[in-house]
Order: structure tokens, then C-alpha cells, then sequence
């Protein structure tokens, strides 16, 4: 325990800037310009001049085949189809016209991470303009074909329509005139009312290739000559190779080489490790089994959770190390309170368990390296290559392949470091790294666990009159993505000032203490997020119920008195009235055994309310019937069947992240190991109905990828409070005790 | 290293690796049958499911060895053309997020309808248990077996989210 060295939390813009958030909206001057001066974007270059390029994401052939570029990566989000929906809307192409493919790391591209719920709201306005542009030039061009005034034509359907002379020009007919003209610097875009493919259900551009076995993710890469690579690392957090017995490793069958990585201190870095390289998977995965490692395990060889669950309860007795934000003086608001309510909540640490496995496939040649990964972030794995083999960033070309799976580990770029290390000692040959189950659990870059020590206190009319949270979270030095320099220690996960219910109260204070640790920790869908929430919408309960008062009357209560800054209560009080109403919120109706609970959350730009309803059995069973959610991103659902699909799956991943997942540390290391002992939810655990409701408010349209995750588990813990009178305060939820009688 | 004469998809293939190879990495690295995915190695996660004889198995608990006579068929070869009434329901329904995990649950799924046309909801949950899906989309993953097998129809929404929210009241939400 070292809280005398505390430096400052990872500040958001240091965040951005790490996790290559950082580049937002493009300027589309800039798009439009680097149309044709792209260096490796062969995918939008002309083949053979024949085609409409008004830029680098739209190419018209003149057979009408409209090809669109998807430059952010896909991962489960969508965003492959609903990008590309927003071209194709001002475009006023016929979406069986579209073919979409997949860019690659390019310049040419602007930012390519997909992290943060930001690749829709960075994106939106530009690929409205992209889309309207090339409209614009169609249509100009059509109007000179026929010597009438440009505002008497109209584009629809993939084609210029003149209507006072009822004459049409396929948009393949215009392709060479188009080219000719110049690419307008202003131009109008639709009007929302006029849009036709924004806000329907539009399925994903993949889903063929999906259903039919067809290679699209990384894992799939095939390259003629291609060995196959396994790494073990040290099981213990920071620990090092000290020798292995490679000599017999070498003479297994397949096996072509076997050799130590030295690898960096940087704990989300190249770890040390031994590499096996085969001419198969099997032949590695086999060969593996006979590597014998001798480890340095490094200082923190002993950590346990068990331990830290031990101190962090004596470090919670006491104020914390650093307040992080306060508002009047709580303890006198709590001293003259008519009651008081006191809890402490925890969480442990958790894995992305992305499904597919962290795997990259990378070719060392010629002094450079050319590398397929299935990342959210390839544009940070390529600075992360460059960073740690000293090579020209126009020398390590990043193919995009489709994630099975993001979460937010695939922000982090180890596995391609990993691969390239591999690939620089083969040189000349293509190698394909692939992460067993066991490495992915073993080595994830955790959601932080966590503990919380709350009091809060209310008046005599039942109103709050005081919060105070003492957040006992994780520190480690070196935590820094490509940092291998930082020295003091630095909070994993760290409360925010604008957390609710600060900035809503009077009477606020947020304080912090650190333990030190080794573990490395990643961002987890909806960062600190997903476990705050479950804290405050939870504790809010607490005070409800002790109050006596109805939990949403309560919460509506609260976001009437916004004091300072935050987030915008009016949209918040919006969707927790809507999914009230949606819900048919009565707890009264519900007989012994079921209940229904509310909560509600603002992340990732998104203003989000769910109401759970569950059935807790007498001998302690949980089943989850419902969970209604009301959304409020903005003005426009970009596409209807992917915006569904992303409450409906948040829900059921927030379910499950807070029933069944749980990583223990004993001795430095993870203690589980696959999905044996690693319980991810199923289907009979998923609730029958979800219903998705979408409150559309004249605000910026943002993304959905994350902000449904938070309300999931307070919303659950408040209905199992309403069903059977036990109150959650820990993950996993599987864990507790919710037998009554 | 031994040879090993598969029946795939209809097709002979001959492989040339040890007996021990699971079934699963013989189809990705020595076939280029990348359909079936790799996902946990132990059998908990079905992302590698095949048919032997009709029967969903796991291809990384398969040896090679023990493959025999038996017919393979993986999600290359359960239709010619991607028209087996789920593929076409998993296209038509949006069931994938990711996806990567489908081509297992497609192959569950497509026993399970073999065996029993109309299952109930129950039977559904109970054959699927196997299948996990990271992105949690067992809503659509079972809204896509119903509409396969002609328990749901697609005159209304209530399909496509299986029995969840409809098209009808999102709109009004959305006005």
C-alpha cells in the first residue's frame, strides 16, 4: 500500500491521445483532397480511370456498382453497414446498389479507431457531406449533359431525374462527365424528414459471408508459406523469462524455431515470453505442452485478491488518500442527518473474453513489416510497432480484418507487437500468432476491480442532504500504453468529477485511495462506467427504499436539482420517465418473488434508463423476465436493426458481466482459466423480452456500442432488492444469497 | 504423421498430420475451411461446431484419428449456396453482431431443426446452451431458429427481436 506517491489519475486527454481517440471529426476538405494522393489506398485508386472517385470512401463504376469504403474497424458494432448508410443516404443511391468494403490503415482515412462509442458521432457530419457531395456532382453533371439548370434536376434511386422533360440518367451513364467537374466546396444536405434509409432496419453488409463460413476475420488470414506462432508469457503480472528448454522445444515435430522475446516492463506492451513457431497451430499448441519456463515472478508474486479485499476494507475505515471532488461539507450534512445508510460495494476484475482469441498475422521483409490484425485501433498498433523496432511508420503496412469481438481490448495492441517480434526473428516468412483461450484470460488487459465505501444521509422529508464515496481502487506503475517510463503510481480505474450524484448535491465528496498492483487493466466497455453505475443507481436505492419513498419519484427528484456542470438533466429526466411509462412501472403490482428496478446513466454521450423486472425463487434462483430500456443519442438512429441489436446484446452482456464474471488473483496471477471455470452468460440466462425504445431529441447523433452497459446491473440489483428484500453489493451477482421466506 | 481420408462437404480429402490433430485445425490450417472457429479449445464455447453423421460436434475435441467413414459437414457445406432456412434467417434478422461465432450457432441450430422441426423455447435454450455468443445475441440467436423453423412469420416485427420490442413501437418512441 503506497498512497504517498500518488500521481495524477490518466487525464482524458491523455486517454484520447493513448488509446488514439483523439482524432475526431475529420475536415472533409482533407477527405476530398487526398482522394487521389493516397500512398496505400489501391483500394479507392481508379483501376482504370473509368470509375467516379469524388473521394476516398466512394467509387461509382459505370455499370452503377457504388463502392463504399468502411474505414473503422468492425467489431460487433455495426459500424461496416451504418457508415457506409450514411454516404449512401445523401448519395440518393439505391442500397442494392452498394457494395461496401473494408479499408485498410490509411492516411487517407483519418482516424480509424473504433473505441469510445465516437466512430458514429466523429463520423456523422462528414459522411454526410461525402455522400452529398458526390450528389452534387452527379447531379451537376447531368444538368450540363442536358443543358438545363441544375436546381430543375433531382437525384434518386442511383440515377438524375429531369422532370419537367421526364429524362433520367443512370448515375453509371454520368460517370465520365462527373469526373471532369470539380468537387464543390459547399453543399446542402437533406433534410432529415426526406431521409430513406436512415432509421430503417438495414442488415449487416456481412451477414452472407458470415452465414456461409467465409474468411473475413483475423484468425481467417492465410498467406502461401505461412508458419503458425504460440507465445507464453509469465503467468504472474511483471514477471520475466529467466530460461526455457528450447533446445528440446526445436526438436518436436513441425516445430521450425523457438526463441525468448526479452519484451518490455511495459505491462500493456511486448511482455517477455517464449515463442514457438510451427508449421501448425496443433504443431505449436502441442509443442507448447513441453516448454518448461523458469520465471523471475518479480516482487508481486504473492498478490492475492483476497488480500486486497482485506486491506481495502481496513483502507476504507479511514478517509481516502485524495478527494477528488467535493461540494459543501458533507460531513456536517451527514452529521445532522435524520438518518444515515451506510454500504460498501465491490467488484472484481474481469475479462474481455473477446470470442475470437487475440491473434495477428505479420510478415517481416525487406525492412518492413506488413501486418493483419482484427484491432480497434490499428493506426495504434502501427505507432506501437514503430515505437518498439525503430522502423518508418511508411513501413509497417496494417491490413484490417472484421474482430470477433472488441470490448475495448482490441484498443490495446500487445498481440501485434507480439506478432511482429515473432515475424522480425523468422524474417521473410508470413507467421500467424494465435492466443489460446487460457493466454486471452491469462494476459487480458482487465476491467479493474473495485471497492466502494458509501454513506449517505437524508432528511426528515426524506430528501438527500449528503453522498460520500470512498473509492479504494487499483494503481500500478508503468501502466501507460507505450510508456515505459512512468515511475509513480497511477490509478487503473479512477473516479470522475462528474460522477452522479456529484454535481447534483449539496453535500458531495468524492474521495480515492490506491493499492498497488501489477495487473494490467484496459479500457471494458463503457470504462469505469459499467461498475459506477452498478454503485450509485444501486446506493440510490438504498436511499429510496430507507427514505420510504418510490425509487423513480426519488431519482426524478435528484436530476431536478442539478447544482453545477454535468451532464443535461432534462434528457435524463426524459428517458426515465419514458421507460417508466414503457415499463409500466408499478412495484407494488408485483407479488413476492418478483420485483422491478430502475436506473439510469449518462456515458459515452448517451442518456440511458432501463427498468429490470426479475423472479427470484424462494430457494435463491434468479431469473431475469424483462428489461425495458429508453435511449436518448440524439436526433438520429442511424440504423434501426443495428441500434436494437446493440441495446439488446448490451443487456444481456451487462447481465452477464455482472452474474458470472469473476477473475481471481492468488499468487500474482489469474486463477481461471478457460470458459470451464470462466462462466460467460448463455442463452437460457438471457431474458425473454428486451424492449428498446429510442427517444429522439434535436442533440448530436452519438454512438451506441457502450452506453447501454452501465444501467444493466443496478437495474437488475434494485429489482432483486424489490423481489426478495436481499440488496447485491458485490459481483458476481451469482454469488449471492437471495433465498427468502 | 498418418494419413487421414475425409469425407467434407460431400468431398474425399486426404490429410497428412498426426493423429492427435483435432479435427478443428485440421479443417482451418490444412483445408482452408476457416468457417469453423476456433473459440476455447475445451469444448465450452461451440464456436467449432461440425456435423459428423448429422450430429453437432465439437471440432476441437475431435482427433482426426477417430473421424473414420464418418460424414463431416461444416457451415461451408451446409447449403451449396447460403440457403438453408437459417442462413437465410440469420441474414434476413440480423442476428450477427460480431459473427464470429454464428457458423457454430448456425450448426447447432440446424440439428436441432433436423431433429426437431418446431421446437419450443425450451428445447431451443436447452440445445443452444452450448453455443456461447460474446456479443449476447441469444434474443436474435433465437427470434433466427423460430423464424427458420416457421413458428414465427415475418408479417410482424416481433420476429425479428423474438417477441421483444417492435418496429411499431420504436417508431412511436422515436417521433
Amino acid at each position: 500500500m503506497s498512497t504517498s506517491t500518488i500521481s495524477r489519475p490518466i487525464a482524458r486527454r491523455d486517454f484520447l491521445k493513448l488509446s488514439g481517440l483523439a482524432g475526431g471529426g475529420l475536415v472533409l476538405g482533407f477527405y476530398l483532397k487526398s482522394a487521389g494522393a493516397s500512398s496505400a489506398a489501391d483500394i479507392v485508386k481508379p483501376a482504370d480511370g473509368t470509375e467516379f472517385r469524388p473521394n476516398a470512401f466512394i467509387r461509382i463504376a459505370p455499370n452503377g456498382v457504388v463502392t463504399l469504403v468502411s474505414k473503422q474497424p468492425e467489431i460487433g458494432q455495426g459500424i461496416k453497414t451504418s457508415l457506409p448508410m450514411i454516404i449512401a443516404e445523401e448519395l440518393e443511391v439505391s442500397w442494392k446498389d452498394v457494395v461496401v468494403v473494408q479499408g485498410d490503415l490509411d492516411p487517407a482515412y483519418g482516424s480509424q479507431s473504433a473505441g469510445g462509442s465516437r466512430s458514429t458521432p466523429t463520423n456523422y457530419n462528414d459522411f454526410h457531406k461525402l455522400g452529398a457531395t458526390a450528389r452534387t456532382m452527379l447531379i451537376d453533371a447531368a444538368a450540363q449533359t442536358w443543358g438545363v439548370p441544375a436546381a430543375e434536376c433531382a437525384a434518386a434511386a442511383t440515377a438524375v431525374h429531369h422532370a419537367a422533360s421526364n429524362r433520367t440518367l443512370s448515375y453509371g451513364e454520368l460517370v465520365a462527365k462527373a469526373s471532369t467537374l470539380p468537387v464543390p466546396t459547399s453543399v446542402k444536405l437533406k433534410e432529415p424528414k426526406d431521409y430513406k434509409l436512415l432509421g430503417t432496419r438495414i442488415t449487416g453488409v456481412d451477414n452472407p459471408k458470415i452465414v456461409t463460413g467465409q474468411a473475413l476475420f483475423g484468425i481467417d488470414t492465410r498467406l502461401p508459406g505461412m508458419l503458425y506462432a504460440v507465445y507464453e508469457k509469465c503467468p504472474v503480472f511483471g514477471g520475466k523469462v529467466v530460461s526455457a528448454n528450447l533446445d528440446t522445444i526445436k526438436a518436436l515435430p513441425g516445430v521450425k524455431d523457438a526463441f525468448i522475446i526479452e519484451g518490455t516492463s511495459n505491462l500493456t506492451g511486448l511482455l517477455p515470453g517464449v515463442a514457438i513457431v510451427a508449421d501448425s497451430t496443433w504443431a505449436a499448441y502441442s509443442a507448447r505442452k513441453q516448454l518448461k519456463v523458469t520465471w523471475d515472478e518479480g516482487k508481486f508474486a504473492n498478490d492475492s485478491w483476497d488480500a486486497f479485499s482485506t486491506k481495502a476494507a481496513e483502507i476504507g475505515k479511514n478517509p481516502g488518500a485524495t478527494v477528488i471532488y467535493k461540494e459543501g461539507d458533507v460531513d456536517a450534512a451527514l452529521a445532522g442527518a435524520a438518518k444515515t445508510v451506510e454500504a460498501a460495494y465491490s467488484y472484481p476484475f474481469i475479462s474481455h473474453a473477446s470470442i475470437e482469441p487475440q491473434n495477428c498475422t505479420a510478415l517481416f521483409k525487406d525492412g518492413a513489416f506488413e501486418l493483419w490484425a482484427p484491432s480497434q485501433n490499428p493506426g495504434g498498433g502501427q505507432g506501437a510497432v514503430v515505437g518498439q523496432f525503430g522502423i518508418p511508420k511508411e513501413k509497417v503496412t496494417v491490413h484490417l480484418t472484421r474482430s470477433g469481438g472488441g470490448f475495448g481490448r482490441r484498443l490495446s495492441n500487445d498481440y501485434i507487437l507480439e506478432a511482429a517480434a515473432i515475424a522480425q526473428k523468422v524474417n521473410g516468412t508470413p507467421v500467424k500468432l494465435t492466443w489460446s483461450r487460457e493466454d486471452d484470460l491469462h494476459h487480458d488487459h482487465f476491467r479493474p476491480g473495485g471497492f466502494h465505501f458509501l454513506k449517505g444521509g437524508l432528511d426528515a422529508a426524506g430528501k438527500v442532504v449528503g453522498w460520500k464515496n470512498h473509492f479504494v481502487t487499483f494503481a500500478t506503475k508503468a501502466a501507460g500504453r507505450g510508456d515505459d517510463t512512468v515511475v509513480t503510481l497511477r490509478p487503473v480505474s479512477a473516479l470522475d468529477v462528474e460522477q452522479f450524484p456529484a454535481k447534483f448535491l449539496a453535500n458531495y465528496r468524492g474521495e480515492q485511495s490506491l493499492m498497488e498492483c501489477s495487473v494490467p487493466t484496459g479500457p471494458w466497455r463503457a470504462p469505469n462506467n459499467n461498475v459506477f453505475s452498478f454503485v450509485m443507481q444501486s446506493f440510490i436505492d438504498e436511499l429510496a427504499h430507507a427514505a420510504g419513498r418510490d425509487p423513480v419519484e426519488f431519482r426524478l427528484e435528484l436530476l431536478s436539482q442539478k447544482i453545477s456542470g454535468a451532464y443535461d438533466a432534462k434528457r435524463m429526466t426524459g428517458v426515465v420517465k419514458l421507460v417508466a411509462e414503457k415499463a409500466g412501472w408499478n412495484p407494488k403490482k408485483f407479488p413476492r418473488g418478483q420485483g422491478q428496478g430502475i436506473s439510469f446513466h449518462f456515458s459515452h454521450s448517451g442518456y440511458i434508463a432501463q427498468v429490470a423486472e426479475v423472479t427470484v425463487s424462494q430457494d435463491g434462483q434468479l431469473k431475469v423476465d424483462r428489461f425495458v430500456c429508453a435511449c436518448d443519442i440524439g436526433a438520429q438512429i442511424v440504423n434501426l436493426s443495428g441500434a436494437e441489436n446493440q441495446v439488446q446484446g448490451s443487456i444481456v452482456d451487462g447481465i452477464g458481466a455482472a452474474v458470472f464474471q469473476e477473475l481471481t488473483i492468488e499468487r500474482g496471477r489469474m486463477t481461471q482459466n478457460n470458459f470451464n471455470d470462466y462462466p460467460m452468460i448463455r442463452m437460457p440466462d438471457a431474458p425473454a423480452k428486451i424492449e428498446v425504445h429510442f427517444l429522439t431529441t434535436n442533440n448530436p447523433t452519438t454512438g451506441l456500442g457502450e452506453p447501454c452497459i452501465p444501467p444493466v446491473a443496478p437495474a437488475l440489483g434494485n429489482a432483486i432488492f424489490a423481489a426478495c428484500g436481499k440488496r447485491v453489493r458485490q459481483f458476481p451477482l451469482s454469488r449471492a444469497d437471495l433465498r427468502w421466506t | 504423421m498418418s494419413k487421414y481420408t475425409l469425407q467434407i462437404n460431400g468431398q474425399s480429402h486426404t490429410v497428412d498430420v498426426t493423429p492427435d490433430t483435432p479435427l478443428l485445425w485440421v479443417l482451418r490450417d490444412h483445408l482452408g475451411l476457416v468457417g469453423t472457429k476456433f473459440g476455447c479449445g475445451i469444448g465450452q464455447c461451440g464456436a467449432c461446431t461440425v456435423h459428423l453423421n448429422g450430429v453437432p460436434t465439437r471440432g476441437c475435441m475431435t482427433q482426426v484419428s477417430t473421424v473414420g467413414r464418418k460424414q463431416v459437414t461444416t457451415i461451408e457445406g451446409l447449403s451449396t449456396d447460403g440457403s438453408h432456412p437459417l442462413q437465410k434467417a440469420w441474414c434476413e434478422l440480423d442476428v450477427a453482431q460480431c459473427g464470429y461465432c454464428q457458423a457454430g450457432q448456425i450448426m447447432t441450430a440446424a440439428a436441432l431443426l433436423k431433429e426437431n422441426p418446431k421446437p419450443t423455447d425450451q428445447d431451443i435454450d436447452d440445445a443452444m446452451n452450448g453455443n456461447l455468443c460474446r456479443c449476447a445475441t441469444y434474443l436474435r440467436i433465437r427470434a433466427g431458429i423460430k423464424y427458420a423453423a416457421g413458428i414465427t412469420t415475418s408479417d410482424n416485427n416481433s420476429h425479428i427481436t423474438g417477441g421483444g420490442a417492435t418496429l411499431a413501437s420504436i417508431q412511436e418512441a422515436v417521433k
